[in-house]
């Protein structure tokens, strides 16, 4: 394989990699689930689904605690 | 019957051996230096030894993971708190929920014993006992719907127990705020840069939450590296800060800093999350994995030498000045979350277990993640051991003991066998550009030392000063995150607690009660806080105990548990498993809680200490380290509250583990009685391989599942 193409590959694994670790891709997966699961439900926008998402932790703080 | 091949049994053969060769170093040699690469090769070896053979054989022949069952986060997928996970990013969020301050800390202060006491425990303690908790908690809560321990100690034990569990993790949650609290204290007193960096991290997170709330919802990856860079910037600015007309302003106190840090834990709580605490979150994240991360890389480059004695004569007098006690129970009570953490149970069961993809991927996310959160343990210990030992023990005995200045010091140290000049001392407070680090408390201070040491012998000696004030916002920066979330977890459980007695508390956004309830907490935290600033004895000294003894307990619960659903799911004879570490938890915890209450050492004993003070004020005397007659009632007040506050607490948990032991026995007489809440089975229809790298019946699955779904497209 060229070192192009290599590195490429090993800079959308990065990104990939950071982009779940941090939940970047919390809305994508998201819209995939309410398309495929819920055709017929309105899909909410990035910001009312971020804001959908701090609400619940705020509702269950247990939700992404993290340990001493 | 499988047969190994040639290959694996040469490979595996190999890492036994670099394993025996690090332990033998170790463990032989004496007087002599020796090079952190022993104690990196015994921990490595062992920690893969460990997860090759013992996980593997927990995962197949003990729990029988199952490949072809439905995880929940395949069952109830929702695309928000439950969906299946890649294994690799589940390793890393798991990960940084459980690695926190505690395994930094600890085995800081378990070098007064020697570096060695403190390597065995760490490693054979999370191949036998913290890693098997994690994932056999991991396992359960997965088979049950991602049920809370707190959950699956009320159904599979009982209401008794279930509700003593929850009463034990309430105090144990208090006291671990205090405990890491005075941490901060101890770290930022008097220090104008350490001060204002942290300071700067509040308006820092600010920014961030309003970036993601207003500005660009869910660009993570984006608001953490300006995040990261301004945070470096107020890094650097502290020195320019510290150097200047504001450095007085941002020079505080012990007990002013007490003050702010009980005002931001109630403020941080009581604000919306997007606020502060979802910001903090992301950049303490961040900084936690790069800086391990920085740290695993300095120390395989600089491979420093060790410095400290392997076993100290404290390890066998127990009369050390960090903490009081004996070999046994102490060092591993003090060493806490590196080894064995009761802490991992509340993230192995509830968040984690939503997100696993496969059964089989309990070793890796448990055990691995456990592994990892040892081997930080051990980069702690190492950082400790590498300072040399009369400057570690002037920066962790308290000052009542070795006084305010470096000759003091330098003559209190020097009398314990370990000789280092004031001058010496003086110089190393300098070269971290910190006006003193005699006394410097709680272990992150030494963590710092030590990792400027390793890093600058990387980047050169010019940047010490730097390295120490990252590493001590390193740490601070989670602990204030875990402050600010700490705060919000102990609220709810007292929301729902009090709802019992008076309804409204249970509606978790009733504006009044989240206020009550948020102060209520932020008090008893500020209690324990303010009490270990003023106590005369030296406050990590007395409550760090306290600490480690409630983590211990809650991991009894915990094992507790988890024997009791080994023995109920006719898992009987592998009930050993769980059942081992449970024993020598309780043994361990009992024992130092039972020292602490009734020992006649009045250092170790607080009642025994009680008495001791309480007799001086009768007959008018001040005893040494009190200075005046207040500090001779704090002593009395302080030692009553925490020997009755480790009595309690090993109540609570003899009551759990007579409750468990009562399920078991019940279980084994009349089968019949015992109900076992599992959700009923459904059969998988995700391919994942079970480990880091996929095996090759595992790619070849992975590849007719690709066809299979593609199939009906045509």
């Amino acid at each position: 394989m060229r070192p192009s193409v290599l590195l490429r590959r090993a800079i959308k694994g990065v990104r990939w990699y950071v982009r779940e670790l941090t939940d970047e891709s919390a809305y994508d997966r998201y819209v995939t689930h309410v398309r495929k699961d819920h055709p017929d439900a309105a899909v909410p926008s990035r910001r009312e689904f971020e804001r959908m998402r701090t609400d619940r932790q705020e509702a269950d703080p247990r939700q992404g605690f993290r340990c001493c | 019957m499988r047969t190994a091949n040639v290959r694996s049994i040469v490979v595996w053969t190999l890492v036994a051996l670099i394993g025996a060769t690090g332990w033998s170093v170790l463990a032989l040699s004496r007087g002599e230096d020796v090079s952190a690469a022993w104690m990196v090769a015994a921990a490595l070896g062992t920690y893969a030894i460990a997860y090759r053979f013992y996980a593997k054989f927990i995962a197949r022949k003990v729990l029988r993971v199952d490949g072809t069952r439905a995880t929940p986060a395949e069952r109830l997928d929702n695309g928000i708190d439950f969906h299946p996970t890649d294994r690799r990013v589940l390793l890393g969020h798991h990960f940084a929920a459980i690695a926190g301050a505690g395994p930094l800390v600890g085995p800081v202060l378990a070098a007064q014993m020697g570096y060695l006491p403190g390597t065995i425990w760490i490693i054979a303690g999370v191949v036998f006992a913290g890693a098997v908790q994690d994932m056999v908690v991991l396992f359960f809560s997965t088979r049950r719907d991602g049920r809370s321990l707190g959950q699956m100690a009320r159904e599979e034990i009982g209401p008794f127990g279930g509700a003593a569990a929850l009463i034990a993790a309430f105090a144990i949650m208090i006291i671990l705020l205090g405990v890491l609290a005075l941490v901060i204290v101890n770290a930022l007193a008097a220090s104008p840069w350490g001060t204002f960096s942290i300071g700067m991290t509040i308006p820092i997170a600010l920014l961030m939450g309003f970036y993601l709330r207003v500005l660009r919802p869910g660009r993570i990856a984006e608001v953490s590296l300006i995040g990261v860079a301004l945070l470096l910037l107020a890094l650097v600015a502290g020195r320019w800060v510290a150097e200047s007309s504001w450095a007085a302003a941002f020079t505080l106190a012990p007990s002013t800093l007490v003050v702010w840090l009980v005002a931001y834990g109630f403020v941080a709580s009581i604000l919306p999350v997007w606020m502060l605490l979802a910001p903090r979150d992301y950049l303490s994240t961040f900084m936690k994995i790069g800086t391990i991360a920085l740290l695993a890389l300095g120390v395989v480059i600089a491979l420093p030498t060790l410095k400290m004695d392997a076993v100290t004569d404290f390890a066998k007098h127990g009369n050390g000045p960090v903490f009081a006690g004996s070999l046994f129970p102490f060092v591993f009570i003090t060493i806490a979350c590196g080894a064995l953490s009761g802490f991992h149970a509340l993230i192995s069961s509830g968040t984690t277990p939503k997100m696993i993809q496969k059964e089989t991927q309990v070793r890796m996310i448990g055990y691995g993640s456990m592994l990892m959160e040892s081997s930080v343990a051990i980069m702690a210990l190492l950082a400790a051991s590498i300072i040399d030992p009369g400057l570690y023990f002037a920066m962790n005995a308290p000052a009542g003991v070795i006084g305010t200045t470096v000759q003091n010091a330098s003559q209190v140290v020097g009398s314990w066998g370990y000789q280092i000049s004031p001058g010496a001392l003086a110089q190393a407070a300098q070269r971290v550009e910190e006006s003193s680090l005699l006394s410097r408390t709680g272990g992150a201070p030494t963590l710092a030392v030590g990792v400027s040491e390793i890093f600058s012998k990387v980047t050169g000696g010019s940047l010490r000063a730097f390295w120490y004030h990252f590493a001590i916002m390193f740490e601070a920066l989670f602990i204030l995150t875990a402050l600010d979330a700490g705060t919000r977890v102990g609220r709810f459980m007292l929301q729902d607690m009090l709802g019992n007695v008076f309804r409204p508390f249970k509606n978790v956004s009733w504006k009044p009660g989240l206020a009550i309830t948020s102060a209520i907490v932020c008090a008893l935290w500020g209690y324990f806080l303010w009490v270990g600033v003023h106590e005369p004895l030296g406050g990590i000294n007395q409550l760090f105990p306290i600490f480690g003894i409630s983590n211990q307990l809650l991991a009894a619960v915990a094992l507790a548990v988890c024997t009791t659903l080994l023995v109920k799911s006719g898992r009987l004879k592998w009930a050993w498993i769980t059942g081992i570490p449970l024993a020598w938890d309780a043994t361990v915890t009992l024992t130092a809680s039972w020292q602490k209450v009734f020992s006649s050492d009045p250092r170790v004993g607080f009642f025994k200490q009680r008495q001791v003070f309480q007799n001086a004020i009768d007959s008018g005397k001040v005893l040494p380290p009190a200075k005046t007659m207040d500090d001779m009632h704090t002593v009395v007040t302080n030692s009553t509250v925490d020997g009755v506050l480790t009595a309690v607490l090993a109540v609570l948990i003899v009551v759990v583990i007579a409750d468990a032991a009562r399920v078991c026995i019940r279980h084994v007489r009349r089968p019949a009685l015992s109900t076992l809440s599992e959700s009923p089975y459904v059969e998988s229809k995700l391919t994942a391989p079970a480990g880091l790298f996929p095996t090759r019946t595992e790619k070849e699955e992975e590849r007719r599942a690709a066809v299979g779904t593609a199939a009906p497209g045509d």
